[in-house]
């Protein structure tokens, strides 16, 4: 399955596409859909019942000043959101939206099949930590620092949980690279037999987005803005879009690991429609728990990482071994 | 012995202690029924009113912006300048000079009229106590709530504007709304 360097360019340029079309949209269903849960009606003033609004906050943070505080490190202020959205974007090119040559042409629906998937996809994952660990510690302000602790010690808390619940799919599927992974889901999706697996990946994944109801490192009635309280214009409108970024990504593993992928009833050309819909469906579930939980206290989030998830975790991995050893 | 109080008291509804495997549970059945709450709040559509476009109807009681009186059919003013709104008012946003009516300016019903009726209306508190003061029925309290303006010279209201019917009307609500 080799493709051609003009193919992976193409296809570079199609995730960048579609990703960053995908954003605007979670955003606006996300303001809208918490609003409806409020009781509120969301945005409605810009375009059509407000669709353009999501336009009309990037204009207004691009044309917005870059503040840089006299106490921060202006190369890595800048730096910063630059590295959470690249890491991101890069998770993104892993993600299966199709099989190999479903369309015809001798290319798959995916940036690229690294047979290391899930490990590629926790090594981005924490790189994508650096971002708002080095944007909190560079700019230079306490409540940056607070949030960019706070960043740091949830990623050690939850990555050990997720990587654990991600090994019993990983073993079931006998593959790390997630277009095999998907291959074996075409008779029962891995959220059957994976069940445990799967809550604690969704735990997990709310704390590594760093969204309600584990979202200190912002922790807005705590901690002002946490990492991001000193960044304006579009270098806050980068880490903005990346958070929504790794919605979208965590909602990508979880569709493909647990919920079959690009699987579905109807011709395989329709592979990515499907994959796209789990995604969103994914992505809802998230806006869904924000606007359900609040946040939890420090200490809870500690000892729920560490004497909760991680035991579950470690014990799924274990009870999965047994029966595959068994069977 | 239990006395009526005590039967009267609401029961006092305690969370369950912390710990142990029913936690598990019950954070569980918790959290889903917290998803629950939010989404029916979807089902149920949302309780917004669009200020602008749509507005709250008052009630007809409501004491909103003043209006000044002619009598229908001769077209001559309520209002005596007789300064007893003035007087009522716990505000002192009222101001009256009364000025005589001659044969050749009859301006009011009585001998004498209010040549200058102003109402500061970034003082008023909109009591009621002039409608109430006034002998004539000149004054009363219109329905019209919003009075916001740019400059605090313009919130002192003439007796020119307070005789013109209110720019724009707000909703009044009917009868069993």
């Amino acid at each position: 399955m080799v493709e051609g360097t003009l193919i992976m360019i193409a296809k570079s340029i199609v995730i960048f596409a579609v990703f960053l079309q995908l954003v605007p949209i979670i955003l606006l269903g996300d303001r809208k859909l918490m609003g409806r849960m409020q009781s509120r009606i969301g945005p409605n003033r810009v375009g059509p019942r407000g669709a353009f609004q999501p336009i009309a906050d990037v204009l207004k943070l691009l044309s917005k000043e870059q503040f840089t505080p006299a106490t921060a490190v202006p190369w890595m202020m800048a730096i910063a959101p630059v590295i959470s959205v690249t890491t991101a974007v890069a998770t993104m090119a892993i993600i299966p939206f199709g099989p190999y040559d479903v369309w015809g042409g001798g290319f798959g629906l995916y940036g690229i099949d690294v047979s290391i998937g899930l490990l590629y996809f926790f090594a981005f994952g924490s790189l994508a930590f650096y971002g708002t660990m080095l944007g909190g510690w560079s700019s230079g302000s306490k409540y940056s620092f607070l949030g960019a602790m706070r960043a740091a010690a949830q990623l050690i808390s939850y990555e050990v949980a997720m990587g654990l619940s991600l090994l019993g799919v990983a073993m079931t599927a006998g593959s790390l690279s997630l277009v095999e992974i998907v291959d074996h889901q075409d008779t029962i999706w891995f959220v059957v037999p994976q069940f445990v697996g799967f809550c604690i990946f969704l735990v997990a994944g709310f704390a590594e987005t760093a969204r309600a109801p584990f979202d200190l490192p912002e922790g807005d009635a705590e901690i002002v803005g946490g990492y991001n309280t000193e960044y304006g214009g579009m270098r806050f409108g980068s880490f903005f879009m990346a958070e929504y970024m790794e919605v979208l990504v965590i909602s990508g593993i979880a569709a493909t690991c647990f919920f079959g992928g690009w699987h579905g009833p109807g011709p395989e050309a329709l592979a990515p429609l499907w994959m796209l819909l789990k995604i969103l469906v994914g992505a809802v579930l998230f806006i869904w728990v924000r606007a359900t939980l609040p946040r939890l206290r420090y200490d809870q989030l500690m000892s729920f990482g560490w004497k909760i998830l991680l035991p579950l975790a470690t014990l799924n991995v274990l009870v999965t071994a047994i029966v595959l050893v068994a069977t | 012995m239990t006395t009526d109080w005590q039967d009267a008291a609401a029961p006092i509804n305690r969370g369950p202690e912390p710990g142990g495997i029913g936690a598990v549970y019950r954070v569980f059945g918790e959290t889903l029924r917290g998803l629950k709450t939010t989404l029916g709040r979807v089902a149920e559509g949302h309780h917004v009113i669009q200020y602008p476009e749509e507005k709250t109807p008052v009630y007809p009681r409501f004491r909103g912006r003043h209006k000044l009186h002619r009598f229908e059919d001769t077209g001559l003013e309520k209002c005596v300048g007789c300064s007893l709104c003035a007087a009522a008012c716990p505000a002192k946003c009222i101001r009256v000079v009364a000025a005589e009516n001659t044969p050749d300016k009859q301006v009011s019903a009585g001998e004498r009229y209010a040549a200058v009726y102003e109402i500061n209306m970034s003082r008023c508190i909109f009591c009621g106590y002039c409608e109430v003061a006034c002998p004539f029925d000149a004054i009363t309290m219109g329905n019209d709530y919003e009075l916001s303006d740019y400059h605090r010279s313009d919130l002192i209201f003439t007796k020119e504007m307070l005789l013109a019917d209110p720019p724009e009307h707000t909703p009044l609500r009917r009868e069993g709304e």
